[in-house]
């Protein structure tokens, strides 16, 4: 079964070597760091996903956000990440890691039955 | 899960419309076949900057040198933008950028066409770019997240390249004789190219039906060529330009231009390498690759230095 679960390279940095080693097959001596950037596009709201890119250096690689993700000013701030370091949920478990809140309509507030005429609640 | 459950869940989830993310079992042949696609659309947009490049230096205002630039640097940005998809697809930047400079990766036969004056600047705005846009914005719903997030960006960025191309050449078309006369043989000689850049015939097209399925590709390359062909038509009659193709003609019946039989001959002779600039694009790309290759390498070395430098002030601190 794990040689079907092809454990992918994204999203699970943590196992990057070991995937890479894995197969073999990746030779990634030489290329600079994967970082996943961050932005914030106006104060007031969160970071956000934006994508990735490589970069050799923290410095460099919000230099590079900026170039590649924020020609229309799309950003305020920028965060950025070196890939390796996100570790992310495995989708095969997503059934039984969201299951608990499958039953509990009730933390909704419109599971609640009250009449119409009551105001501003 | 079974084999067969990881395929039926995957089905599934193509026809409920649900996107597939990276960590997510995909058949290989999808992953396959979206590496291949992405690194040659983020390919032809690298490439695509050298043909354009060109004409920075000689574009004839400042106005147009800055839009100009602006729209070379998007085109870099686009080509990050699908690299960074493909890799998560488990390819590793380095391992596409080899098979582009090795010839085993394509990019768009179009921009091994030489830009030969201003007007060309004009031509590929309006149709290449054009061109580009119809066979993009389908794919902001393709089935593959880190496809569809991409082209989302990419078709956002687009349309003002189409729109500053046509301004060219709108503007060269209300010129005097000789300025028409350069928009007009711009046309001529970009008309087909960006006909064909929608690929073979439906019919010679053996893929296609696959990638529908996978929601890779949502109309087929005579859907889109017909579209582009429909609205293009008009757009050059509104600024007094012809479309070099005597056999255009409205068909009432079918809704649709009719339109002259493709040369298909060209087509395949340019895409096997034959093309007026297939080597020089090529070389322009492995020598900015090759030239650069101190700077990667200092770039690195520089940080790596700074790691330890960082390390060692620590475990003396410690």
């Amino acid at each position: 079964m794990n040689q079907f679960i092809n454990k992918n390279l994204y999203g699970d940095y943590g196992d990057k070597e070991q995937a890479a080693g894995a197969s073999g097959t990746h030779n990634t001596a030489g290329e600079w760091p994967l970082w996943e950037v961050f932005i914030r596009s106006k104060a007031g709201l969160d970071h956000k996903h934006a994508g990735s890119l490589h970069a050799a250096d923290a410095q460099m690689a919000i230099e590079n956000a900026r170039d590649v993700y924020t020609r229309r000013m799309e950003g305020v701030s920028i965060w950025v990440v070196e890939s390796k370091n996100i570790h992310a949920s495995d989708p095969y478990e997503a059934a039984s890691m969201y299951e608990p809140a499958n039953d509990k309509v009730y933390r909704h507030p419109t599971f609640y039955n009250l009449p119409d005429e009551l105001k501003h609640m | 899960m079974t084999v067969h459950s990881f395929q039926e869940h995957f089905d599934a989830k193509i026809d409920n419309e649900v996107m597939i993310e990276p960590r997510d079992w995909m058949p290989d042949d999808y992953r396959k076949t979206l590496i291949r696609q992405i690194s040659q659309h983020a390919h032809s947009e690298i490439v695509g900057m050298l043909p354009e490049g060109n004409w920075i230096t000689r574009a004839p205002s400042l106005r147009r040198k800055a839009v100009l630039l602006a729209k070379v640097q998007d085109e870099g940005g686009h080509g990050l933008y699908l690299y960074s998809a493909a890799e998560t697809l488990g390819i590793t930047r380095d391992e596409m950028f080899d098979q582009l400079h090795t010839g085993k990766a394509k990019y768009s036969s179009i921009f091994n066409y030489p830009t030969l004056t201003w007007a060309d600047i004009g031509a590929i705005g309006w149709l290449v770019d054009g061109a580009a846009i119809m066979n993009q914005v389908p794919l902001c719903r393709t089935s593959y997240g880190p496809y569809a997030r991409a082209m989302v960006r990419v078709c956002k960025e687009e349309s003002f390249h189409q729109r500053q191309g046509f301004e060219i050449m709108m503007t060269l078309a209300n010129g005097t004789d000789v300025q028409k006369k350069m928009a007009q043989d711009a046309l001529n000689r970009w008309w087909w190219p960006s006909i064909m850049m929608f690929g073979p015939n439906d019919a010679d097209s053996p893929h296609t039906a696959q990638s529908m399925r996978w929601r890779i590709k949502r109309f087929t390359n005579d859907e889109l060529r017909q579209k582009f062909i429909d609205v293009t038509v008009e757009q050059a009659r509104l600024i007094g330009l012809e479309a070099p193709d005597k056999d255009l003609k409205w068909n009432e019946e079918r809704g649709h231009y009719d339109f002259g039989p493709i040369n298909w001959d060209e087509f395949w002779n340019v895409v096997k390498g034959n093309g007026p600039c297939n080597k020089e694009r090529l070389d322009a790309r492995k020598k900015a690759w090759e030239d650069g290759a101190w700077v990667r390498d200092a770039a690195l070395a520089h940080s790596e230095k700074r790691k330890a430098r960082k390390e060692n002030k620590e475990v003396k601190a410690a």
